[in-house]
C-alpha cells in the first residue's frame, strides 16, 4: 500500500467530505428518521403522530404473513446467492481454461456486465410472459402449466432465475480475474505435486479465490435482500396478492401502498439489524478463514 | 535416479514460432546437466517439456525407459524449482512440503519423517509454521528446495532458481545446490543464463542459441575449445576477444589493414574470425617475436576490479577494441603503447561466415 503524506492535517478529511455528505444525507439521515418514526402511529395523510413505543415491533413480529414472507425472503436469499455464486464460478473456471492471458476476450466479456444489469428485469420478465415468453413453450414441452403471478411457486422460481440470472456477470467477472491472477508457476506446482484437477481446484485454486469469494458473499447477500427489489417489482407488479415477496419490497408495500409508515419504518429498522448482525458474523467466522495475500 | 533422452525434439508455439528446433541430448544417471543461454533461447520451454508441462511438437521425450510425451507431470516423477520459487501462500512450509506427497497418498508419518529430514538439511525447521509470506527470499528458496528433494524424484528440473536472490545469497545457494545434488545423486536439469552459474554447476553444459544447441560438454573443454563464435563470446567473461581476419600468402592481418605476427600456420586464404581470451594475452617486451599471436596495440583505459584489472585497446587503425586482462598492480595510461602475446593453443579460429570452429 502506498502511503501518502498531507502537508495539512485537515486535508483529509476535507478531501473525504463529499462522500460524508453524501452519506449521512442518503445513509444516516433517513436511517435516523427511520428509527424515530417506528415508535410512533402516524396518520396515513401525516397530519397527526402518536408515540406508540414498540407497538410497531410486536405487530410485525407477531404478524403470521410477516413471518411467511421472512421465511421466503431467507429461502430466496440463500437461493439466489448459492447459484449465481456456484454457477457463475462454473463459467469463471470454464472461461479461464480457454482464454489464457487473452486480454481482448476479457474486455468483450466485460461488456455482458455493463450491459446486462438495467435491461436484465424486463428481459427476464418478457422470457416468462405468459403470452410472448418463450419459456412457457418449454415449459408446455415438460407438462407444467407455468403462470407467472397466478400461482406462487411459479412466480417465486421466476423471481429466482431473473435474479440469478442478472447476478452471474458481476460474479463471473469477478471470480475470472481472480482466476487469472494466480500465477501461472503456482498451477505449474500444483500440476507437479497433485494429479487430479479436481482435487488442485480444491486445495489450490478454491483457497486463492476464498478473498474474491468471500467479498461477494457480501455483495450478493446484500444484492438478493435489496437490490432484488426492482425484480420483485417487476415480476408482481403491485399485486402481492399471493405472490411471493422479500421482506423490503414488504416496507414498500406497507409504507408506500398501506399507508403505514411507523410499521414500515419498525420493519426497516429490523432489517438494518439484520444487516448488521449479519456482516459482524460474515466478518468474525467467515474472513478468519479467508487467506489475504 | 533415471537417466534422460531428448530425442529431435521440437516447440512450435501458435503454429509459427519455433522455440526448440530439434534438440536431442543424452543424459546420464545422476549428471548435472545446465541448459545455458541468452534470454529467449528457449532453455524454459525445453525444460517444461521434460516436465511436461509444455505440449512437445514433435520428437520424444525419456525419462528412465519410458517415453513421457503423454504422461501427466504429476507421474513423471519429477519435481521442478521455479524461477519465483512458486510456493502455495495459503498453505504453511510444512504443508508446502507435504502437499505432493500427500496427494500420492503417502503415510503421514513418512511424510512427517521425509519433511522433518528436508528441513533439516536445508535449515528451514524454525519456519515449518510459517507462511510463505512470513519468510525472506532466500528462506522460500529454500523452501522450494526442500519441496523438491521431499519427493525424492528421479530427478530435478531448475528454472532459473536463483536469479532473484541478491549476488551473496546467489552465490551460498549455488554452492549448496551443488552439494546437495552430488549427496542425493539425483539426474538434474538446471535452466539459467548467467554462464559463471552454469560453468561452476555442471558436469555438462547445453549451450543454445536460438532454439538450437550450439555446443554441449564439459565446461571446461566448453571454455578451452568453443564450438563457434556465440559459444566463445558467451561463456568467459569478460568474453573472447573475436576478430576479423583475412589470410593470404603475407600471412594474417586484420580486416581493416593491421598485420598481425605470428600464428596462423595452415589456415587456407580467406577470411576468418580470430578468438583470443582476454586471460591469455600477456604483455611482452618489444616486437614480435617467436611463435604465436603478436599484437600492437594502443591503451584506451585501464578497468580495476580488484583481484585483476581489464585494459582496453585498440590498434593503431582503429578498428574493433580488445580487453586484455592484466595484474591488479599493472599501471597503464592512456595512450600508452603495448605489445601483446598469445600462444599458440590459445589462438582460435571461427569460419568468418558459419561462425563455426575451425581446428
Ligand atoms: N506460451 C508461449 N507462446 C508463444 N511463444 C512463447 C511462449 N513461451 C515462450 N515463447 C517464446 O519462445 C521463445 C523461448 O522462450 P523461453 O523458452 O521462455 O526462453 P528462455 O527461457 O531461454 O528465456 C521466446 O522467443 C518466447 O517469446
Ligand atoms: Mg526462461
Amino acid at each position: 500500500m502506498k502511503r501518502v503524506q498531507f502537508s495539512s492535517a485537515s486535508l483529509p478529511y476535507l478531501y473525504l467530505l463529499p462522500q460524508l455528505a453524501i452519506i449521512v444525507i442518503f445513509f444516516y439521515w433517513p436511517s435516523v428518521q427511520a428509527i424515530q418514526s417506528s415508535f410512533y402511529l402516524e396518520d396515513p395523510f401525516g397530519f397527526s403522530s402518536t408515540f406508540v413505543g414498540l407497538d410497531n415491533y410486536t405487530d410485525v413480529l407477531e404478524s403470521s404473513s410477516y413471518a411467511e414472507i421472512a421465511r421466503f425472503t431467507v429461502v430466496f436469499t440463500l437461493l439466489v446467492t448459492f447459484l449465481s455464486l456456484s454457477l457463475a464460478l462454473l463459467f469463471a473456471v470454464k472461461a479461464d481454461a480457454v482464454l489464457k492471458g487473452s486480454s481482448s476476450y476479457k474486455t468483450l466479456l466485460m461488456w455482458v456486465y455493463a450491459v446486462a444489469p438495467p435491461v436484465a428485469g424486463l428481459m427476464g420478465v418478457m422470457f416468462f410472459d405468459m403470452h410472448i415468453g418463450p419459456f412457457l413453450k418449454f415449459a408446455d414441452a415438460v407438462g407444467w402449466d407455468f403462470r407467472i403471478g397466478l400461482d406462487y411457486f411459479d412466480t417465486a422460481f421466476a423471481m429466482v432465475v431473473i435474479s440469478v440470472w442478472k447476478q452471474i456477470p458481476y460474479n463471473f467477472i469477478f471470480f475470472l480475474s481472480g482466476l487469472q491472477a494466480i500465477p501461472k508457476s503456482l498451477r505449474e506446482a500444483g500440476a507437479i505435486d497433485c494429479r487430479s484437477g479436481f482435487r488442485r481446484f480444491w486445495t489450490i485454486t478454491l483457497p486463492l479465490l476464498a478473498p474474491t469469494a468471500f467479498f461477494l458473499l457480501i455483495i450478493n447477500m446484500t444484492y438478493a435482500l435489496f437490490d432484488t427489489f426492482g425484480i420483485v417489482d417487476v415480476v408482481v407488479k403491485d399485486k402481492a396478492a399471493n405472490n411471493p415477496i422479500t421482506l423490503v419490497y414488504k416496507v414498500y408495500m406497507d409504507g408506500f401502498r398501506g399507508g403505514d409508515i411507523g410499521g414500515s419504518s419498525a420493519q426497516s429498522v429490523i432489517l438494518m439489524a439484520v444487516v448488521f448482525v449479519l456482516t459482524i458474523f460474515q466478518f468474525r467466522f467467515i474472513e478468519r478463514r479467508v487467506h489475504y495475500n | 535416479m533415471a537417466t534422460i533422452t531428448l530425442d529431435k525434439v521440437r516447440k512450435v508455439y501458435a503454429g509459427t514460432m519455433e522455440a526448440v528446433k530439434g534438440v536431442s541430448i543424452d543424459i546420464a544417471d545422476g549428471e548435472f546437466i545446465v541448459l545455458v543461454g541468452p534470454s529467449g533461447c528457449g532453455k524454459s520451454t525445453l525444460l517444461r517439456m521434460i516436465a511436461g508441462l509444455e505440449e512437445i511438437t514433435t520428437g520424444e521425450v525419456k525419462i528412465g525407459e519410458r517415453v513421457v510425451n503423454k504422461i501427466d507431470p504429476a507421474d513423471r516423477d519429477i519435481a521442478m524449482v521455479f524461477q519465483n520459487y512458486a510456493l502455495y501462500p495459503h498453505m504453511t512450509v510444512y504443508n508446502n512440503l507435504a502437499y505432493g506427497l500427500k496427494n500420492r497418498g503417502m503415510p503421514k508419518a513418512e511424510i512427517d519423517k521425509r519433511v522433518k529430514e528436508a528441513a533439516r538439511i536445508l535449515e528451514i525447521d524454525d519456519y515449518l509454521d510459517r507462511k510463505p509470506r512470513a519468510l525472506s527470499g532466500g528462506q522460500r528458496q529454500r523452501v522450494a528446495m526442500g519441496r523438491a528433494i521431499v519427493r525424492e524424484p528421479a530427478t530435478f528440473l531448475f528454472d532459473e532458481p536463483l536469479s532473484n536472490l541478491d549476488a551473496k545469497l546467489r552465490v551460498q545457494m549455488r554452492v549448496e545446490i551443488k552439494r546437495l545434488q552430488r549427496e542425493l545423486g539425483t539426474t538434474s536439469v538446471y535452466v539459467t543464463h548467467d554462464q559463471l552459474e552454469a560453468m561452476t554447476l555442471a558436469d555438462r553444459l547445453v549451450v543454445l542459441n536460438k532454439g538450437n544447441i550450439e555446443q554441449i560438454g564439459a565446461p571446461i573443454e566448453v571454455y578451452d575449445r568453443p564450438a563457434s563464435t556465440f559459444v566463445a563470446s558467451f561463456i568467459g567473461s569478460p568474453a573472447m576477444n573475436l576478430l576479423d581476419v583475412t589470410s593470404d600468402d603475407a600471412g594474417l592481418k586484420l580486416v581493416t589493414g593491421t598485420g598481425l605476427a605470428g600464428a596462423a600456420s595452415g589456415l587456407d586464404r580467406g577470411r576468418y574470425t580470430l578468438g583470443v581470451r582476454p586471460e591469455h594475452l600477456e604483455i611482452a617486451d618489444g616486437a614480435a617475436s617467436g611463435e604465436g599471436l603478436s599484437l600492437e596495440v594502443t591503451v584506451n583505459v585501464l578497468e580495476p576490479v580488484g583481484a585483476e584489472s581489464f585494459v582496453y585497446a585498440s590498434f593503431a587503425d582503429g578498428g574493433p577494441q580488445i580487453v586484455v586482462r592484466v595484474s591488479s598492480h599493472a599501471r597503464h595510461q592512456p595512450g600508452e603503447k603495448l605489445y601483446l602475446k598469445a600462444m599458440p593453443q590459445n589462438v582460435h579460429f571461427f569460419d568468418a561466415d558459419t561462425g563455426k570452429r575451425i581446428d
